[in-house]
């Protein structure tokens, strides 16, 4: 279980490749494959340590955790809004004990950890650095990558906190004190990965990353954070986070594109020389977008030839590589589906002859110009988004945001039209029975449901253990430093030492910078416009309309704390051109909130859509809320990644229909919302 | 949804007492086109005429002059003067689908959710100007049950003289641009709002020379019977920058108002102006003109206080209607 040594740079083995005159032919010395990682955590902080070593000792070079909602957003695992969240899509790190528990026995002097964290980022890395030094270690040998980057959580993955701004402070506190304290990390990695999960093309995912780290490296200079001289060695530490669709020659040349445009920022904007520092550095991914719940066995073949894109060329190799698992659109993966896909890696690093040549595509014309074609364009849309005040000011507009879900809307089209085709989904649907999803609920990862209780009392417990005045003490000097402009790094390790929670932590920050909620993007996304293929749900919801005596209006919003809004958008927007009034009420909602829009509002029914796995909890909540409220004739549908166990105890509930990513037909949808409410308005 | 059987004039009652129920179903029937609930809707309206305790307050600007943040800023400074509040926020309707994207309610963030905040998003639909023909009608429900209500709209000129009708007080939320004046002057916009607030101070020191210009045109277009310039403030929503001094001088503007005995005339005209051009939109100023000929409006109006806008609407157009029956028969 001893970790491999992380891959010597490549950059100088290509040097010499090409010295040596190998370009052709004859297998070099075999490389040393990239990281390779496992996106996991669940649970409990001790449920999470024991699949983390397990894995290790399978044979993963790296760890990657995945953070629950209420981490990532800064709230208590007993935090109201955290109910049906706690452990439901990865670990509970409420305070100092969770961390150390989740890495016994695993010494973080050795390992190399990817930590999925965001607006907490400096609040986890502030954990880790104090368990490490609880270990007896160093916080200068530490390895590893926090994900730190905001930009796209506004835009795609939704665990934003803070205001742009504030998020930028926090972000640049940490790069500037871990070049300095933590030398070997990773402050931040720019993920375009959410990006092309939200609907990005190739071209936007590496302007809209490229225009995210400029911003940030922008503000680091100008803000004085970091000084002239050590911006080279800010440069050389930002790394990126893609991800790889099933188009795999396509992505291959993305990666290629992004290596040179990358080092091209890196002379002409910041005047880097370095080489070393030059070098993209990038993780990745495969991608998620396209794993589908029909036929879910293809998803094995897809994730193979997606990891595939992004190992091939050497030139622009991922550093490490996360698979999913081929059954992630049905469920929470089993420890045996995760083992699958790190022996995909272990094959394609191991076994196959991939590692033993130099860049394959050197001097290929097809390869290079697809590359030229693809920066050609990220170039332009990328001076597009400076022209417009850069990153921050494209968020604030809603402009990168827009583009997203216009590609979005026009990816769903095509697939609805069969422009684009998708095995098993709209083309070879006929299919045997697949004896991997006929064991049913067990062929996915339950969440013991006593995982939440059994946090809270530790929580509870911790929090009568540790001195309240130190934490006290340690929260106000976090609150003066912050007030004063000082860096946030050592005030937070210190509140982690003195056993300050996630919750305290960030209600400190949230009282000081305030709270955000981005821009949606879905008004302009209607611009892509209706089609004529939506006439016929039209007439249906006139017709309707004209009988209830008012336009059909649709709720659309999100309980819990999951803010992946793709889906909910797309349901708005498509709504909308079918002609209904829709209030779309975005993330982060409490059943009561729900309830008390659907009543002030005036709706004819009501769309939610869930993807953490809390909707056992949370749907049925608001369910009994509106028969409570008065409202129980409004009809209540769902939408996300529900198993069929759960879909027929939520309509047990009183849920009208329940939707899965299976469901592409966004036609169909919209044809049974009407349904739902004609039957709901028939003595009307 | 409503509850069947519900007497109109009880629930009048109860959207009095502030009962946020009652206010959604009040809403719903006033929007409600069938025959049969469109005479309910009127028994209501005229039941809650003369009982609006609230002040109608309009909201508008350009899109993402941050009408939505500053409602919200506006909405919680209000709250903790203990006051209630309604907001109805209006929303563009696509002309070919008659469906709408309706984001405010998401962009006003936590304040929507305030239990002593009622928010209800509306449709444009048809309308040209930005209104439905349902606005009136909501914000007379609403000012039946909430201290203050706001009615939020895209302002594109033409709107600002329709909702200016609506309203006691109309704020016009300004972004800081060099070089706009010309535009807002051309929209002919600064003939109406009370208020001008430019937004997002925080960006640049535009916001000030912004004010400054808008000041300079206001004096320059403002017609000399006007004496006091409107107040131009300066802020910044997103930080609650500058609200403070926004509600205090809503509150003056509320009190000038009253004193001079404005406040009478404008909700005599604004009546007015609304049965106006409900009936010149629905039966067009050749319908308009017969009427003119057997009974004037301006009188009719007058002589009907006790009555909603909405039943002089229907009942001056009823008589249109049965002139055009003398007419051809």
């Amino acid at each position: 279980m001893s970790p491999r040594p992380a891959p010597p740079t490549p950059k100088t083995q290509t040097a010499d490749a090409t010295a040596a005159g190998q370009a052709v032919g004859k297998p070099a010395e075999r490389e040393q494959p990239w990281l390779f990682r496992t996106y996991s955590g669940h649970s409990s902080a001790g449920a999470s340590n024991a699949l983390y070593r397990s894995n290790l000792a399978q044979g993963q070079t790296g760890l990657s955790v995945a953070f629950d909602l209420p981490t990532q957003t800064g709230y208590d695992s007993d935090h109201l809004l955290a109910r049906g969240e706690v452990g439901k899509v990865g670990v509970p790190v409420c305070h100092i004990d969770d961390m150390r528990r989740l890495f016994e026995e695993i010494p973080l002097e050795q390992m190399n950890t990817s930590m999925t964290i965001n607006a907490t980022a400096a609040w986890l890395l502030a954990l880790y650095i104090a368990t490490a030094e609880l270990q007896g270690g160093s916080a200068r040998k530490l390895r590893g990558t926090t994900q730190n980057d905001i930009i796209k959580e506004y835009l795609s993955r939704g665990t934003f906190v803070f205001p742009p701004v504030a998020s930028m402070r926090l972000t640049s506190e940490i790069v500037s004190y871990t070049v300095e304290h933590v030398p070997n990390w990773n402050p931040i990695n720019i993920c375009s990965y959410h990006l092309q999960e939200a609907g990005a093309t190739p071209v936007q995912e590496i302007a809209f990353a490229m225009a995210n780290a400029i911003s940030l490296l922008d503000h680091l200079r100008s803000s004085g954070a970091v000084s002239e001289a050590d911006l080279a060695k800010v440069f050389g530490r930002i790394s990126f986070f893609l991800n790889a669709g099933i188009r795999f020659v396509e992505e291959m040349c993305k990666c290629r594109a992004m290596t040179a445009l990358w080092e091209e920022i890196g002379r002409e904007r910041y005047g880097i020389r370095d080489e070393k520092m030059l070098r993209l550095r990038y993780g990745v991914q495969v991608n998620s977008l396209g794993l589908t719940e029909a036929q879910p066995e293809n998803n094995i073949v897809r994730i193979a030839l997606e990891a595939l894109g992004v190992t091939l060329s050497q030139r622009a190799r991922a550093r490490s590589l996360q698979l999913p698992a081929w059954n992630e659109a049905l469920g929470l993966p089993r420890p045996w589906d995760q083992q699958l896909s790190l022996r995909t890696q272990q094959i394609l690093a191991y076994e196959t002859d991939l590692l033993e040549y130099g860049d394959l595509f050197d001097g290929s014309h097809v390869v290079e110009r697809r590359t030229r074609e693809l920066a050609d364009a990220a170039r332009e849309e990328l001076q597009h988004v400076l022209d417009m005040g850069g990153a921050v000011a494209a968020v604030e507009n809603a402009y990168m945001k827009q583009r997203l879900v216009e590609s979005h809307t026009a990816r769903i089209r095509a697939i609805e039209s069969g422009a684009l085709t998708v095995v098993g989904v709209n083309a070879y649907r006929e299919s045997v029975e697949s004896p991997l999803v006929q064991a049913g609920s067990s062929s996915i990862l339950k969440v013991d449901e006593s995982a939440e209780r059994a946090q809270i009392e530790s929580l509870r417990g911790f929090r009568s253990r540790r001195s309240a005045t130190a934490v006290e003490t340690a929260l106000r000097q976090l609150e003066d430093a912050i007030k004063a402009g000082s860096n946030i790094m050592p005030p937070s390790i210190a509140a982690a030492k003195a056993g300050a929670t996630t919750g305290e932590w960030t209600a400190i920050l949230r009282r000081v910078f305030g709270e955000y909620r981005a821009p949606t993007g879905v008004a302009a996304a209607a611009s892509s416009s209706a089609r004529a293929g939506d006439s016929k749900v039209r007439e249906r919801v006139d017709a309707l309309s004209q009988r209830l005596g008012r336009r059909l209006k649709l709720l659309v919003g999100k309980p819990g704390l999951d803010g992946h809004s793709n889906g909910a958008e797309q349901i708005a927007v498509k709504a909308r051109d079918a002609g209904m009034e829709v209030v779309y009420d975005g993330i982060r909602l409490t059943p009561e909130e729900i309830v008390q829009s659907a009543r002030d509002e005036g709706v004819h029914v009501v769309g939610l859509s869930i993807l953490s796995g809390s909707h056992g909890v949370l749907v049925v909540d608001v369910v009994e809320r509106m028969r409570a409220a008065g409202l129980g004739a409004i009809p209540v549908v769902v939408g996300g990644i529900i198993p069929p166990e759960d879909a027929r105890s939520l309509e047990q509930a009183g849920v009208r229909r329940v939707y899965t990513p299976k469901d592409f037909d966004l036609e169909r949808i919209m044809n049974e919302i009407v349904d739902v409410v004609a039957e709901a308005n028939a003595a009307a | 949804m409503s509850t069947p059987h519900e007497s109109p004039v009880e629930l009048a009652e109860q959207v009095r007492t502030g009962d946020r129920g009652a206010v959604a179903r009040a809403l719903n029937l006033v929007d409600d086109r069938r025959p049969e609930r469109r005479a309910e809707a009127l028994l209501l309206l005229d039941a809650l005429e003369g009982h609006g305790r609230g002040r109608r307050i309009g909201v508008t600007g350009a899109p993402g002059a941050g009408k939505s943040t500053l409602l919200d800023a506006l909405a919680t400074a209000l709250r903790s003067r203990g006051r209630t509040v309604g907001i109805l926020a209006i929303d563009p309707s696509s002309k070919k689908t008659g469906g709408a994207l309706l984001g405010d309610r998401f962009r006003m963030g936590t304040t929507a959710r305030d239990a002593g905040v009622f928010f209800r998003s509306l449709a444009a639909r048809e309308q040209l100007g930005g209104l439905s023909e349902v606005t009136g009608p909501s914000l007379d429900v609403l000012v039946a049950a909430f201290d203050t209500v706001f009615v939020e709209t895209v302002g594109v000129g033409q709107s600002e003289a329709s909702i200016a009708d609506l309203v006691e007080t109309l704020v016009f939320v300004a972004q800081p641009a060099a070089g706009d004046l010309v535009q807002f002057m051309k929209a002919g916009i600064l003939e109406w709002p009370d208020v001008f607030f430019v937004n997002k101070s925080d960006l640049s020191d535009l916001a000030g020379r912004t004010a400054a210009e808008l000041r300079a045109g206001l004096d320059l277009g403002r017609s000399s019977e006007m004496t006091d310039r409107p107040p131009v403030l300066c802020g910044s929503s997103r930080d609650g920058v500058g609200i403070d001094a926004l509600v205090d001088a809503l509150d003056r503007h509320h009190d000038a108002l009253a004193r001079s005995g404005e406040a009478v005339r404008r909700l005599a005209a604004g009546r007015l102006a609304r049965v106006r051009s409900a009936l010149a939109a629905r039966y067009g100023s050749f319908g308009l003109a017969r009427l003119a000929g057997t009974q004037p409006v301006e009188s009719y109006v007058a002589s009907h206080p006790d009555r909603s806008v909405e039943r002089l609407i229907e009942s001056l157009g009823s008589q249109i209607e049965a002139g055009y029956g003398a007419a051809s028969s």
